[in-house]
């Protein structure tokens, strides 16, 4: 295999380099555990040069909080520089420019372009558009392919290994776009999901036939409580209010919030994730337990983000 | 009693059978029938064995590629696709579905990006059992050949 020589160490040949990363569907095994180790390195030491006379272009043309700090934070630590937007109220977008002409533009600005947007495919559009690597941020109901990663890396660092793992996916598995993202790359591992969502939010069909396809053992729960003696990961995800009624909203947030006593039937191991924010799926009296490791989750996303940063734009 | 051709032959070209019925016009926009001069008969509506009613389309002086031939499949899977010379058919092409097709369908998630962006929409095809399933190169969201085939509009 051919090497590199970065930063004074010896790497595997960096195929990710001046790629996209656009969908979980584009990435092979050996990239995502390539992802991985680079984030275990740089989270074990720092490198605070790898990026220096870069630029990253944060364009989120929705807002969001996490993802585009953490892009920030991840890109100022490598010492790289970021420019950006924070929403699409002050852009050409509201005097009617395309995205297409928009990122032809900020191409010409940037090394790398980090792009939510409110529209499924944009990020596949702005790659196609841009001569320089693209990573998507989250594109509607599509996709969160950094989200995924960053839980991936998670599940490995708490768990010191992803086979075997008995892993439960809770809450919105219909429209969650992390969902979408983290469901694509478990099923690249040998692992046995529970899926725990209310019939209206659960998997579809599509994902549903996906984890057929990959030989995924997979089942359907209506409780926590069902599973939890179980489980290895309890991954819980937001219910978003506004696809219910009131009624609807409060019976489902009430049956798949986590009740604290049930945890006294779960394995020592247990964790439990979340890509936040969480309204009150998880009370605050989970926070202190030796299971919660949500915050853990969030602050990892600076790990694997500058890993992609870094895989992106170094050879 | 004789046997009269519901519609006539054609001395060279391309003849297309076996076409769901309400097909056919839909396949005429596919191959941009409409931008070229040579004659083209259309027969809708007809009675057939295996399909109840189809439709059928003759196309003089054009001989579809496999490419055109295969996308052809998307809208009738059952379709035979036989080149005329001199009244005599030449060549039967076997067809297969595409991998993906191009700037033929609309997207039917609303919030795609081919919604709102000048772009031609992309789709990959995949075969469930009996099933066709399209996913969109955009929005990846997967839907049943026949949801977008009705969908799509004809001429």
């Amino acid at each position: 295999m051919a090497k590199h020589k970065t930063c004074g160490k010896l790497i595997m040949n960096n195929t990710l380099y001046g790629t996209d990363i656009i969908s979980i569907a584009d990435l092979q095994l050996d990239q995502i555990n390539h992802i991985l180790k680079t984030a275990a390195q740089l989270k074990a030491k720092p490198a605070p040069d790898l990026l220096q006379h870069k630029i990253i272009a944060n364009c989120f043309f929705e807002p969001s909080t996490r993802t585009r700090l953490s892009f920030e934070t991840a890109a100022l630590r490598l010492g790289a520089r970021v420019i950006g937007f924070s929403d699409a109220e002050n852009t050409s977008i509201k005097k009617g420019e395309s995205l297409h002409d928009s990122i032809k533009i900020i191409a010409n600005y940037a090394d790398l372009i980090v792009i939510r947007h409110t529209h499924a495919g944009a990020a596949r559009l702005a790659a196609d558009v841009a001569n320089k690597p693209v990573i998507n941020a989250g594109d509607a109901a599509n996709q969160h392919p950094t989200q995924a990663l960053l839980d991936l890396f998670t599940i490995k660092e708490c768990q010191q290994k992803i086979a075997g793992l008995n892993i439960a996916l809770t809450g919105d598995l219909k429209y969650g776009r992390t969902i979408h993202s983290l469901i694509q790359l478990l099923a690249l591992f040998d692992i046995r999901l529970f899926l725990i969502a209310p019939e209206a939010l659960s998997l579809s069909e599509q994902f549903a036939n996906h984890l057929k396809k990959k030989g995924i053992k997979f089942s359907f729960h209506q409780s926590i409580e069902d599973v939890i003696h179980k489980l290895d990961i309890l991954y819980m995800t937001r219910i978003q209010q506004e696809r219910f009624t009131p009624l609807e909203y409060q019976t489902f947030t009430e049956h798949y919030a986590l009740n604290p006593a049930c945890l006294h039937k779960a394995k020592p191991n247990l964790k439990i994730l979340h890509p936040l924010p969480r309204v009150n799926e998880i009370p605050m009296s989970i926070d202190n337990t030796p299971h919660a490791y949500y915050f853990e989750q969030a602050a990892n996303g600076i790990w694997v983000r500058q890993a992609l940063l870094n895989l992106l734009l170094n050879k | 009693m004789t046997k009269t051709l519901s519609v006539s032959a054609i001395k060279n070209g391309t003849v297309i059978d076996h076409i769901p019925a309400a097909q056919a016009l839909k396949i005429l926009k596919l191959l941009q029938i409409g931008t070229h001069k040579n004659c083209v008969t259309l027969g809708l509506n007809l009675v057939s064995k295996s399909l109840g009613l189809k439709d059928l389309i003759k196309i003089e002086n054009r001989i579809l590629t496999d490419t055109e031939a295969n996308e052809v499949t998307v809208f009738a899977p059952k379709a035979t696709i036989n080149i005329i010379e001199n009244f005599d058919i030449v060549k039967k092409i076997t067809t297969r579905f595409p991998d993906s097709i191009v700037g033929v369908f609309t997207c039917a998630n609303p919030v795609c990006i081919t919604q709102t962006e000048a772009i031609k929409t992309h789709f990959y095809l995949e075969e469930y059992g009996k099933q066709i399933k399209l996913t969109c190169r955009y929005c990846e969201e997967q839907f049943d050949r026949d949801h977008l085939v009705a969908l799509s509009a004809a001429l």
